[in-house]
């Protein structure tokens, strides 16, 4: 074992921890609240709005994320009006602001599919009688809709954030440097494969362990006996 | 400059584009193959605690699945290419990294990460078959082998058919990362064809396309195969 080559990959990779955390968690908030809005657009019964929600998340879930990043990084940058333009440049111009935009979208789509799944397993007496309480719409969803469906969805979104963090490893070829851009480049400069793999695959991994664990702690609580 | 489809044409990307599509599907095929082998294997494995063995099964699909799938392929791909070079010098054939090897490692990287993937369904759909029909062809005196293959088996498969569908799309997807170690599969043309034209917009977009075309016919087969599989006179 060469000590002075895994304190080095260790540390090297370490610095890629933070980018990578910070990818998955502007990306997963910002995927959160688009795909709440196309959950609830789905379950609309506006035949527009459910429409575009259906060819959404068809487009995204069909589609690899590579190529969706691709095409925002290297495909936008190819018009003048985009170039030209601060607020979009300011998008899809850098590497990280553009892997947290292709994130976002990509995960937007598969969080609508598993909100839509929790807000279509609400019984449908419990929002007869919000209704029949008086509730408005929107109290109604805020009360009664939203808390059972996040539930219901809990555990597939815990899922769903664990596919985040290993999305987030794609940024590495649009060149973010975060935990797989580190560990690449080290592979390519020690030809120590094996170890950096395992140590790379090591922060993944106890990111997602406690990921994993935030969630089931979350759900042991709102599943609380006696509430 | 501006680049349309009609360049597309004209310049000949449109046979690329499909020559890559086709490799696309094979490496997705070929690893989706392997990945249910492997998947039915470890699934067994973990459903019927076989007890060394299920511990090397649960360390293979807590690795495989909660790393990216882009540090497995840099993995496979790096820790052999110079041992392959090598090979293929020794056996006169020079450019065996450059051309059959990507291939192969494309379908065994995919392949395991499917498999990680697809043992999970198996053991699922082992698990949500009811006690009550292995007990029945217990109780009639079947053997051991013929419960497998007359009662858990057939059951395996309905139950399994909408997971296998999930883990095909993804190993389908999966495929564009192969690019990345220079597979000329359909992304990786894409980006060649990006680079020489400087007109990423119009080949992603294509690409894009491509993959949509592939998961549509797929998913079509799919819910032909599932409607079959469901039992007459029932739900």
């Amino acid at each position: 074992m060469d000590w002075d080559l895994l304190h080095r990959a260790v540390t090297t990779i370490g610095k890629g921890v933070g980018t990578t955390l910070t990818l998955a968690s502007i990306s997963l908030a910002i995927g959160f609240c688009l795909g709440l809005g196309l959950a609830v657009m789905r379950v609309s019964g506006n035949r527009l709005l459910s429409g575009f929600a259906e060819y959404y998340s068809a487009v995204f879930r069909g589609t690899p994320l590579l190529v969706q990043l691709f095409l925002f990084y290297y495909g936008l940058g190819q018009f003048d009006f985009v170039r030209d333009n601060p607020v979009l440049w300011w998008v899809v111009g850098g590497g990280m602001h553009c892997a947290i935009m292709a994130l976002a979208l990509n995960t937007a789509a598969y969080t609508s599919e598993i909100l839509r799944g929790g807000l279509m397993s609400i019984p449908t007496g419990l929002i007869e009688a919000a209704k029949a309480a008086g509730m408005s719409r929107i109290l109604r969803f805020r009360r009664i809709e939203f808390p059972l469906a996040i539930r219901q969805a809990l555990p597939a979104y815990g899922n769903e954030m664990v596919l985040v963090i290993k999305g987030t490893s794609l940024a590495s070829t649009i060149t973010v440097l975060e935990i797989t851009g580190h560990a690449k480049r080290l592979m390519s400069q020690t030809y120590a494969i094996f170890e950096i793999f395992a140590i790379a695959g090591i922060f993944y991994l106890l990111i997602n362990t406690a990921l994993i664990l935030a969630v089931r702690w979350i759900e042991n609580r709102l599943t609380s006996p006696g509430r | 400059m501006q680049f349309g489809l009609m360049q597309l044409w004209d310049g000949g990307w449109v046979g690329a584009i499909l020559r890559g599509a086709g490799i696309t599907i094979l490496v997705a095929i070929g690893a989706m193959l392997l990945g249910l082998v492997t998947g039915i294997a470890c699934g067994l494995i973990k459903w019927a605690r076989v007890v060394p063995l299920n511990w090397l099964v649960d360390i293979y699909t807590t690795v495989v699945r909660g790393v990216p799938e882009l540090l497995i392929i840099y993995l496979l791909f790096f820790s052999s290419v110079e041992f392959v070079a090598r090979i293929g010098t020794a056996f006169g054939w020079a450019g065996l990294a450059e051309t059959g090897y990507p291939f192969l490692i494309g379908i065994i990287a995919i392949g395991a990460i499917s498999g990680s993937y697809s043992t999970e369904v198996v053991r699922g759909a082992l698990a949500a078959i009811p006690t009550g029909h292995v007990e029945a062809a217990r109780a009639l005196g079947m053997p051991r082998e013929r419960i497998f293959r007359r009662i858990i088996l057939p059951q395996m498969l309905r139950i399994a058919a909408p997971g296998v569908n999930n883990v095909w799309q993804a190993t389908m997807k999966d495929t564009a990362l192969i690019s990345v170690v220079g597979l000329q599969e359909l992304m990786r043309t894409a980006y060649v064809g990006a680079g020489s034209t400087r007109s990423p917009f119009i080949f992603y977009l294509v690409a894009g396309a491509v993959y949509l075309a592939i998961t549509f016919v797929s998913q079509v087969g799919f819910k032909r195969a599932e409607r079959a599989l469901v039992l007459k006179g029932r739900a």
